[in-house]
């Protein structure tokens, strides 16, 4: 019998294979492995953000700093190779930990000081903001070796397809990202903290450590994301990725997840990256459309895939009443 | 005196007060006021000019956090209402005249109330989450406001329309009396009628309080339009203070501002229950922040890293958890060696 938890990452699935076919029947030379490859190429720093974003919305929290947080590690970063002359090797590593830091601090507060997630990430997010601009006001272009080979590497794979080290990273952390939500101890204290957070503590659950993990994760995820960013622009500016985290918390939802915790896939999630991307793809290739219509054309789908989604999850509750 | 610290203004208006004899402290010159032209100069009437917007839109926000909601599309409401303005009265023939900048002026709300009415709707028709319902709006909204603009910014000259911003009457801001009489307006609908009730019975449980004969569905959309209401008037105040409208920058970042102002005021974001006048307090709290980092010279980019700050420590000093915990720590500082027998005996 087919598992009705499903149908929102299956319906997820079959809008992003409808949008992609009727790209391929609309546009010449769009039906091609490439362009799909692109979708991660383009999107994997999103992606990387969507997934800690995934755990943190599964477990009934937001989190605001993401984007402010990619933006405060490409300046890290290229402040400190490019001005002061740290090796990548060093930088990397102390972004990683930064982050990954700058999140275990907000899970603390919102754990220890009862303060709704939504205020102190969004705390987090000005601090982020504010302390790129401490380091300085303007783009940093980064021409460090090391940075100009990662962007270049192509990974050649058949048929002259190709993609990029960021892909493999990306793809590298939706793996641990499955395998923690599913099969690990961890995972099922996410979602049992996402359901009801009293019964998770009833039940004898580590509750505290496991917010603080789940918000460290997601500052871990987004400075990862963020030297992925790097990657992508070479460069360091304080207005990178702005407005990234409604994106981010966009692509969770078209995924199927419930803003209200306790329910959805880190699968869907990928999903909802990918159709992201692929409205823009299919802007793109229209090529006529102004800056502002974009926008608008982004809002009105997001409009009619919530839409789906919701009709089909109310068929599903009608099914289980 | 415990009653006043359990007030629910209480800590709200000590951060204000505290943040005000910061500034006397710094400068004597903040409070002074002067007339000139009839008109009253001084920071703290620029706090209340350039907080209005802030503060009505705000008190938009309050209705909708009480009944379990968040409106994210706001700052766009604000440039879209702008936009919309400023074109009505850019085409007239005579920028000045009645007829142009009151049809302005009444295009501009419409197009508010219908954004707010198609929030409603999918909040309360569609059973969306309101922050997701609303995002579509903020995201397609900027595009909308670009669209009415052509992508460009509008200049006008219509001394009529200015007065909104930067007119005076008996000497304060005009845009001051705007926000009194709509927090005026509130304040009794939902305290002398049964409306606060049930925005905040919506807010606890939308089915119970449908269930107990409550139209949910309408208190959704009521608030839902008063707020696109309140961005409205706060986008023709902004745009005529400016003389201008910018598609893309008009309003940016308000609904951030606004929702924090909400909750500085002591509304939690959980719904049920909320404060109209902490959520004033909040606003003004924001704007006497940012005329206060302005003023003791920091660095404009350091702003949002002192936001940053400032948010926090009001957040924790009103957290229940933290005043506990401080108190708890300073006390174990205190008398450790009594502590320690006591949980030995």
């Amino acid at each position: 019998m087919f598992n009705r938890k499903y149908l929102p990452i299956l319906v997820t699935f079959g809008l992003f294979a409808f949008l992609f076919a009727a790209g391929s029947f609309r546009y010449t030379g769009f039906f091609s492995f490439q362009v799909f490859l692109n979708l991660l190429i383009d999107n994997a720093f999103l992606l990387i953000t969507a997934v800690g974003m995934t755990f943190v919305i599964l477990s009934g929290g937001i989190d605001l700093s993401v984007g402010s947080v990619i933006a405060l590690t490409t300046m890290i970063s290229a402040s400190l190779v490019q001005e002061h002359g740290w090796p990548p090797g060093a930088v990397i590593p102390l972004v990683l930990v930064l982050g990954s830091g700058f999140g275990w601090l907000m899970g603390a507060i919102i754990h220890y000081f009862k303060i709704q997630p939504f205020i102190v990430t969004l705390a987090g997010m000005f601090l982020a903001r504010g302390l790129c601009y401490v380091i300085s006001i303007d783009t940093i272009t980064i021409d460090n070796a090391f940075y100009t080979k990662v962007a270049q590497t192509k990974i050649h794979l058949w048929s002259g397809t190709s993609i990029s080290i960021s892909v493999i990273i990306a793809l590298a952390v939706v793996a641990v990202a499955l395998y923690l939500a599913h099969y690990t101890r961890f995972g099922r204290s996410v979602y049992a903290i996402g359901g009801s957070e009293q019964s998770a503590l009833l039940m004898g659950l580590p509750v505290a450590r496991t917010q603080i993990l789940i918000y460290t994760l997601s500052g871990f995820c987004s400075s990862l994301a963020g030297v992925v960013f790097t990657f992508y622009m070479l460069s360091g500016y304080g207005l990178h990725a702005v407005g990234m985290e409604l994106d981010t918390i966009a692509a969770v939802v078209i995924g199927g997840t419930l803003l209200t915790g306790g329910v959805g896939f880190v699968a869907g999630t990928v999903f909802g990256v990918l159709i992201q991307g692929l409205i823009q793809t299919i802007i793109s290739f229209e090529g006529t459309l102004s800056s502002w219509w974009t926008k608008i054309v982004i809002g009105m789908l997001l409009f009619l895939f919530i839409l789906l989604q919701r009709l089909l999850s109310a068929r599903r509750q009608s099914v289980k009443a | 005196m415990n009653r006043l610290y359990r007030h629910h203004l209480f800590w709200p208006l000590a951060v204000l007060a505290a943040l005000l004899l910061f500034n006397l402290l710094y400068s004597p010159d903040f409070f002074n006021l002067v007339v000139r032209n009839g008109h009253l100069y001084g920071s703290l009437i620029d706090i209340l000019n350039f907080g209005a917007p802030l503060m009505l839109v705000a008190i938009g926000m309050t209705l909708v956090i009480a009944t379990k909601g968040i409106d994210l599309s706001v700052g766009s409401i604000v440039a879209i209402a702008g936009a919309q303005a400023c074109l009505t009265i850019s085409k007239g023939a005579d920028q000045n005249a009645w007829g142009v900048v009151l049809s302005a002026i009444g295009l501009a709300i419409g197009l508010s109330l219908v954004l707010g009415a198609w929030n409603g709707f999918l909040v309360s028709a569609t059973g969306i989450q309101p922050i997701i319902a609303t995002l579509i709006l903020m995201v397609a909204g900027r595009g909308i406001a670009q669209l009415i603009t052509s992508g460009q910014i509008i200049t006008i000259s219509s001394d009529r329309y200015g007065y909104i911003g930067i007119g005076s009457l008996a000497a304060l801001p005009f845009s001051i009396f705007v926000v009194a009489a709509v927090f005026l307006l509130v304040s009794l609908l939902i305290r002398r009628t049964a409306l606060g009730l049930f925005i905040e019975s919506v807010g606890c449980n939308p089915r119970a309080s449908r269930l107990i004969g409550i139209r949910s569905r309408l208190v959704l959309v009521t608030v839902y339009v008063f707020s696109g209401l309140c961005a409205g008037v706060a986008g023709l105040i902004l745009s005529s203070n400016v003389a201008s409208a910018d598609g893309n920058n008009a309003g940016l970042w308000y609904e951030l501002d606004a929702i924090l102002a909400v909750v500085i005021g002591g509304t939690s974001l959980n719904g049920g229950r909320f404060y109209l006048a902490g959520t004033v307090v909040g606003a003004l709290i924001i704007q006497t922040l940012t005329t206060t980092i302005y003023m003791i010279g920091v660095p404009p980019e350091i702003t949002l890293v002192v936001k940053a700050f400032v948010v926090l420590a009001v957040c924790l000093i009103q957290s229940e958890s933290f005043r506990k915990k401080i108190v708890q720590r300073w006390k174990t500082r205190r008398y450790p060696a009594e502590r320690e027998v006591a949980r030995h005996v």
